[in-house]
């Protein structure tokens, strides 16, 4: 009995996409198969997004993948080709903090409020949270736990990261109530 | 827009945060990690780096007849094919494991689980090398696979390790532990016995980031650089050394951040083997990362024990004794991460919380066609399966005798004033005060009330069920005379370095894993040297930069690391001290430490900080008679005994009688690990382990087919918890400080894991006894409750 004997893959076409990731606009030639994730680790360095699995379970990976006007949705990178993202705007964990540095509310609430251990889960999580605020500003425990259920963390229980949320949403809506004043 | 600098999420702030010392501390780690500014090992990017993939076994028993790796060398971009015969030749096709077995980097003769190792691939990028492992072509005799462990020993099973020597069966040891006769006699004058079957199923660590390695050998400097996943680098460097013939001084082990281990991360993996292999051959960086499929069906399971409990108990609810029989399936190569004294771990533990007449313990291990482990996700070395065992058995009891599964644990618990306690197999407990801990548990949880609507529940037909589990943990191994890995005391190193304008750097022997120690040892340095936490940089995970050690599992950091960091920043207090008493020109004997700085005792105007006490010793002028120049020690702590954090968790489950689904709908978690550091820290411990216990009560494990098929390989069939199957935790704690600890800290970060899975399965038995269901096993899924329900509960494996 034999194993291994499947055709070869030598499907190396190559495309060239523009694409604009936290801000800065990249010009890239890519094999068709190359998965956005690795587009984003290994072609350009943004190696704060991360991979924790092969089957798209576990939302290590996610980033926003919208247009110029608007910021768009989450999107697991490991399940998007970089093709796909030819004329995108991507926003990774990498491009959340204000041009001084200063972060974004949900990365100080994960700070503040103990919802990060080994940080693997994080930038995945953070950026869920993040499109999940946009959507619904004010979530209740619940709408926030259903909202990140696409991302597996091992260490925190979860609990801390829906008390960062609840309180980066609470946060995000004085901000909007301060600009319209 | 306007942007506020400042968010303030003050419906949060704690007010025991202290500036200097223990209490609850932000985390330094967290400001990198939010920013995805982590480095962990598939971060890495060296110049010329290779990408290496691994061919696995699509057999679980199979001879390897031929290996054809002619198509995948002619692959583009591919630089270098390697298989188990090219490995031969270079004596490095096998490797010492952790149990003084061996294991297989890369199969010769035979495969011995699916997923094994047999050839690998080093090529430009990650893609061509997946792209040629398709080329490679293996032949394979396919022979029976040996799957249940109960039939290993059968004289017609299989013979799995034809490689060693003389060997003729699947045996792979026999342990047991307390008096075999004493039990007897227990049991056979006692009012009660009770037996039951108890299946603690094979489970996966699975760390978000997988295992992988980045290896550099510089052949000009003869030195090997190895970026790994590595919960205990100063050991691997060691192995490698020894294995490999590099002299130790010449590899450099480096730890960076890592993505969780739980245990998975202890073991030497033939990847690692294989990326030092192909940078040697290669001259290049090799870089090795897993996917996830290869982890959960290749690296270090947990568990897997198939236990046979008996307990001897009088009338009235007094237990006597209990002894147990243990079959325990290893896989196919003893990779056990345990003490070498320690075949079956910390097992011996299984006498629980309570003071007993007798105990005894009797266990035989054996090689199956399944991945190595056994030691790993959080079990402090087979604690998890003594207290699942002892927390079952005496549920099973208090079911035999109609009562209050929390009356009998009272009633039984060893007693404060009976500590240091030593139990029937000879672990001598160091302190426990366990009834209070009890009560705040039923407090919390509102047991009485609890009771009451469960009843209520009942007599509507309703489901609901609540389950307690009282654990002792033993963590912090351990003491350097009867405990070592391969030869190596566990003691752990800690260097402190106090530089002229007061800031510091503290270097561990271990490595942490998110349990935040940056936080954590500058807080313990902080408390004993009176340095701010954000003044002293703590440096881990790097061979090189940091002293010899045994790494992070067991619970040891704080335990055996965290006494090393009080105990040598005490070195360093008393060197200042003697400083400081040249500076105030007063007698050593005047001096008091009021943290921070030296006071001549009764002038508290008299004093220096203990920052102008480090510039005085790097700085200009005389120093006392005797005394060097700097500030700094170092020290490597040989703990006396390990520590015995013990907890008490209550557990409220709800089924649905339709879909027999079961909701965790309240946890209530009471630990006591003495000493608490940063409150925090522990509880965000707790939770991750909360969760690992929910996992694995109601949906993980590892499962095999007859032909041994692993069933369990991808995030599709491994079920692993997301937000909407845990709830809102509620902890508390007591404190018990260890006494022999320097700063009466004990160990925590295994205890939620340990002591919660058995809260959960009683709480499931308990909503189940309306149907007369006793016990059931792990994991407790819908089919599996839907058949205990109709009383048709079978083992999983």
């Amino acid at each position: 009995m034999s194993s291994g004997t499947a055709a070869p893959s030598q499907a190396t076409s190559t495309s060239s996409i523009s694409v604009t990731v936290d801000g800065s606009r990249y010009t890239d030639t890519v094999e068709s198969r190359t998965l956005l994730v690795h587009y984003l680790r290994e072609t350009i360095g943004k190696v704060g997004t991360v991979i924790g699995c092969d089957t798209s379970n576990c939302g290590s990976c996610t980033v926003l993948l919208g247009t110029a006007d608007d910021p768009g949705h989450s999107v697991k990178s490991c399940s998007v080709l970089a093709v796909q993202a030819d004329g995108a705007n991507v926003t990774t964990v990498e491009g959340l903090a204000g041009p001084d540095g200063s972060l974004h509310a949900v990365q100080r609430a994960f700070h503040e409020l103990h919802g990060l251990q080994c940080g693997f889960c994080t930038p995945g999580m953070i950026i869920s949270a993040v499109d999940l605020l946009r959507d619904n500003p004010d979530p209740t425990d619940d709408e926030i736990r259903d909202g990140l259920s696409g991302n597996l963390c091992r260490c925190t229980g979860y609990q801390n990261i829906v008390r960062a949320v609840r309180a980066a949403g609470a946060e995000l809506r004085a901000q909007v109530t301060e600009v319209r004043r | 827009m306007t942007t506020v600098q400042d968010p303030k999420f003050t419906e949060f702030h704690d007010n025991d945060q202290k500036p200097v010392g223990f209490g609850r501390m932000l985390r330094k780690e967290d400001p990198r990690f939010v920013r995805g500014r982590g480095r962990y090992t598939d971060d890495i990017q060296l110049p010329g780096m290779l990408h290496l993939a691994i061919l696995r076994s699509p057999f679980a028993h199979a001879r390897v007849l031929s290996v054809d790796t002619s198509a995948a060398e002619a692959s583009p971009g591919v630089r270098l094919v390697v298989t188990g015969a090219m490995l031969a030749e270079k004596g490095l096709a096998w490797m010492p494991t952790l149990s003084n077995d061996v294991q297989a980097v890369l199969a010769t003769d035979k495969v011995r689980f699916q997923g094994q190792e047999v050839a690998f691939v080093v090529a430009d990028d990650r893609y061509a090398a997946r792209d040629a492992l398709e080329l490679i072509e293996v032949d394979y005799d396919v022979l029976e696979p040996v799957i249940d462990a109960r039939r290993a020993l059968e004289p017609d099973a299989p013979l799995i390790r034809d490689d060693l020597q003389g060997k003729e069966n699947n045996h792979v040891f026999d342990w047991e532990t307390g008096d075999e006769a004493a039990t007897e006699a227990v049991f056979a004058s006692a009012d009660v016995v009770v037996q039951e079957d108890i299946v603690y199923p094979r489970v996966h660590p699975a760390p978000m980031e997988t295992c992988g390695a980045v290896a550099d050998f510089d052949a000009v400097e003869g030195k090997l650089r190895l970026w790994s996943t590595t919960q205990a680098p100063h050991a691997h460097r060691t192995l490698y050394a020894i294995v490999s013939g590099i002299p130790e001084h010449k590899i450099q082990v480096i730890s960076p951040d890592l993505g969780g281990g739980f245990g998975n991360k202890v073991p030497i993996y033939p990847g690692y083997v294989c990326a030092i292999v192909g940078s040697i051959l290669t001259g290049k960086p090799v870089k090795w990362m897993e996917d996830r499929s290869e982890n959960l069906i290749s690296t270090g399971f947990a568990r897997d024990y198939i236990m046979r409990g008996e307990i001897a108990a009088t009338r009235d609810g007094r237990i006597l004794a209990i002894r147990t029989n243990v079959l325990a399936d290893h896989g196919a190569f003893n990779g056990t991460a345990a003490p070498v004294k320690y075949p079956a771990g910390f097992f011996g533990v299984f006498t629980g919380s309570y003071d007993l007449q007798a105990a005894y313990c009797k266990m035989t291990a054996v090689y199956t066609n399944k991945a190595p482990g056994g030691v790993a996700y959080a079990c402090s070395f087979r604690i998890t399966e003594a207290v699942y065992l002892v927390e079952r058995i005496v549920d099973c009891l208090a079911h035999e005798l109609d009562m209050d599964p929390a009356e009998l644990r009272l009633k039984n618990f060893i007693q404060p004033d009976q500590f240091p306690y030593e139990t029937k197999t000879g672990w001598v407990y160091d302190s426990g005060n366990y009834e209070p801990t009890m009560r705040l548990a039923m407090d919390m949880a509102g047991y009485a009330d609890l009771r009451k609507e469960q009843e209520e529940k009942r007599a509507r037909g309703e489901l609901m069920g609540i389950g307690i589990s009282f654990f002792t943990e033993a963590v912090g191994a351990g003491p350097r005379k009867n405990m070592d890995i391969l030869g190596l005391g566990m003691a752990d190193g800690c260097e402190l370095r106090v530089h002229p304008t007061g800031k510091a750097v503290v270097r561990l022997s271990v490595q942490t894993q998110g349990q935040g120690h940056e936080t954590t040892f500058a807080q313990i340095v902080a408390e004993e040297i009176g340095i701010p936490p954000a003044d002293i940089e703590v440096v881990h995970g790097d061979t090189d930069q940091t002293p010899f050690g045994l790494g992070t599992y067991g619970s040891r950091s704080t335990p055996v690391s965290g006494a090393a960091a009080a105990l040598v920043a005490r070195k360093v207090r008393d060197k200042a001290q003697i400083i400081a008493s040249g500076m105030l020109e007063v007698s050593v004997a005047d001096l008091e430490w009021v943290k921070g700085s030296f006071q001549v005792k009764g002038d508290p105007g008299k004093s220096v900080t203990i920052q102008d006490i480090a510039f005085r010793a790097h700085g200009a002028g005389d120093l006392p008679e005797g005394v060097e120049g700097g500030l700094e020690a170092q020290i490597c702590y040989n703990p006396s005994n390990l520590t015995y954090p013990h907890g008490a968790y209550i557990c409220v489950v709800d089924i649905d009688p339709g879909t027999a689904q079961v909701k965790v709908r309240r946890f209530v978690a009471v630990d006591d690990c003495g000493t608490r550091i940063n409150p925090m820290i522990i509880e965000g411990q707790i939770h991750g382990g909360l969760t690992d216990g929910v996992g694995m009560a109601l949906m993980e494990m590892i499962a095999f087919d007859e032909d041994g098929n692993c069933l369990g390989a991808s995030l599709m069939d491994y079920l692993i918890p997301t937000s909407l199957e845990v709830p809102d935790w509620e902890t508390g704690y007591t404190v018990t400080p260890s006494p022999h600890h320097p700063i009466g800290a004990k160990g925590v970060g295994e205890s939620a894991t340990v002591g919660s899975p058995p809260a959960i399965v009683n709480a499931v038995v308990d909503a189940l006894k309306p149907f007369g269901v006793r016990h059931a096993d792990m994991p407790l899924t819908p089919s599996r409750v839907w058949d205990a329900m109709r009383g048709r509960a079978t083992p999983p494996i």
